[in-house]
């Protein structure tokens, strides 16, 4: 598709307002409609309609597969990450409260949130990765 | 309310008339077009019933990547299906039952919006009214003990008056979104192995697929070489 002028511009005009709204969706997740899954999915789509309409190379230039590979991972860790450090802190596995004892309800915030990007980068890097993996090999067509 | 109600009315029709379209569509590219516009009439339904996750989910996923991927794989496959008999009436009799058995069933579920329906009434407006996390400044540890408290009355009241340390904790100790607060905090757990099989899905995608890839590289690589050589 490099040669639809208007799709190559739209989506260059598009793509950094959808991935701001995916960041939007996860960093608001503990206070509003969304969270992790959510955000994560509309920042892949992102990804996706650029990889779609500039071919997978360019998507490749800054999204390589060993940063998607290595935060797929990084986001699952991240997650379980948070459930060690609580149980290290003294409190129970994703008990969110010790990350502020005298305010339990911000270390819940903060918890969560930490949560929620792990949740949201392995959801996007996941997504981008099934996408990457399932379109056609452009080299072959 | 009557405005909703015939919002849902229209749009649910659309998306009855549009499933079966989809059914019946016989060029796979046409169904997989009309499923995404299922699933953005979907999203329109969830938001027209302040279910705002659901729809942002319904349109990201459904509307947006699933489309992507089934085109995905119909560059792979065939764009159309096998010719198949119109009806089959050992399948639509199972659908049939399902379907009444389904249908049946929503007999006993309240009336939507009725104040006196258990979701307004039970343990749940105490799980919304207490703190997510198990740790208080009261000394109240536990969901059950808070819960216990609020069972005996004068106490219920000290400990919610406890809960608010900081005025300008406008969420007072818990996330003020019921859907995050179940999934992040009561059901961590299950979160976490969630991401655990979407990580799992995509890293067994890529053992299966990237190595056949990188052969195709390779064999491609070949062929150049081969035809230079040549």
């Amino acid at each position: 598709m490099k040669d639809q002028v208007v799709l190559r511009i739209i989506t260059k005009l598009l793509v950094p307002f959808m991935l701001v709204f995916g960041m939007y969706v996860i960093a608001h997740g503990e206070l509003g409609p969304g969270g992790g899954f959510q955000g994560g999915v509309i920042l892949a789509a992102g990804f996706i309609l650029y990889g779609l309409v500039w071919g997978k190379e360019d998507l490749h230039r800054f999204l390589p597969r060993s940063l998607t590979d290595l935060l797929a991972a990084g986001g699952v860790l991240l997650y379980a990450g948070v459930g060690v450090a609580t149980m290290l802190m003294g409190g129970r596995f994703l008990d969110y409260a010790v990350f502020n004892p005298s305010h339990p309800g911000d270390g819940e915030a903060l918890g969560m949130l930490l949560v929620e990007y792990g949740v949201g980068i392995t959801v996007c890097t996941v997504m981008v990765t099934i996408y990457d993996m399932i379109s056609e090999p452009e080299d072959l067509v | 309310m009557f405005e909703v109600l015939l919002t849902d009315m229209v749009l649910l029709t659309l998306a009855a008339i549009l499933a079966i379209a989809v059914i019946s569509v016989r060029n796979l590219l046409s169904a997989t077009m009309l499923a995404g516009l299922y699933s953005l009439l979907m999203a329109m339904i969830w938001q027209n019933m302040n279910a705002v996750d659901v729809a942002f989910t319904e349109a990201a996923v459904g509307a947006g990547i699933s489309t992507v991927l089934l085109l995905g794989t119909l560059s792979h496959t065939g764009r159309r299906t096998k010719q198949r008999p119109a009806v089959n009436w050992g399948a639509l009799l199972l659908v049939g039952i399902t379907g009444g058995i389904l249908i049946y069933g929503t007999l006993d579920m309240p009336r939507i919006g009725d104040p006196n329906a258990p979701i307004h009434t039970g343990r749940v407006v105490q799980q919304l009214a207490q703190r997510v996390g198990k740790v208080d400044a009261n000394g109240v540890h536990t969901p059950w003990e808070y819960n216990s408290m609020a069972n005996q009355g004068e106490h219920f009241e000290e400990a919610q008056a406890g809960e608010h340390p900081h005025p300008e904790d406008d969420f007072a100790g818990h996330s003020p979104n019921t859907v995050t607060s179940l999934l992040a905090s009561y059901r961590g757990y299950d979160t976490m192995y969630e991401t655990a099989v979407i990580f799992t899905a995509g890293m067994a995608l890529v053992l299966l697929l990237r190595r056949r890839e990188e052969g195709a590289d390779e064999l491609l690589h070949d062929a150049k070489k081969g035809r230079d050589v040549a």
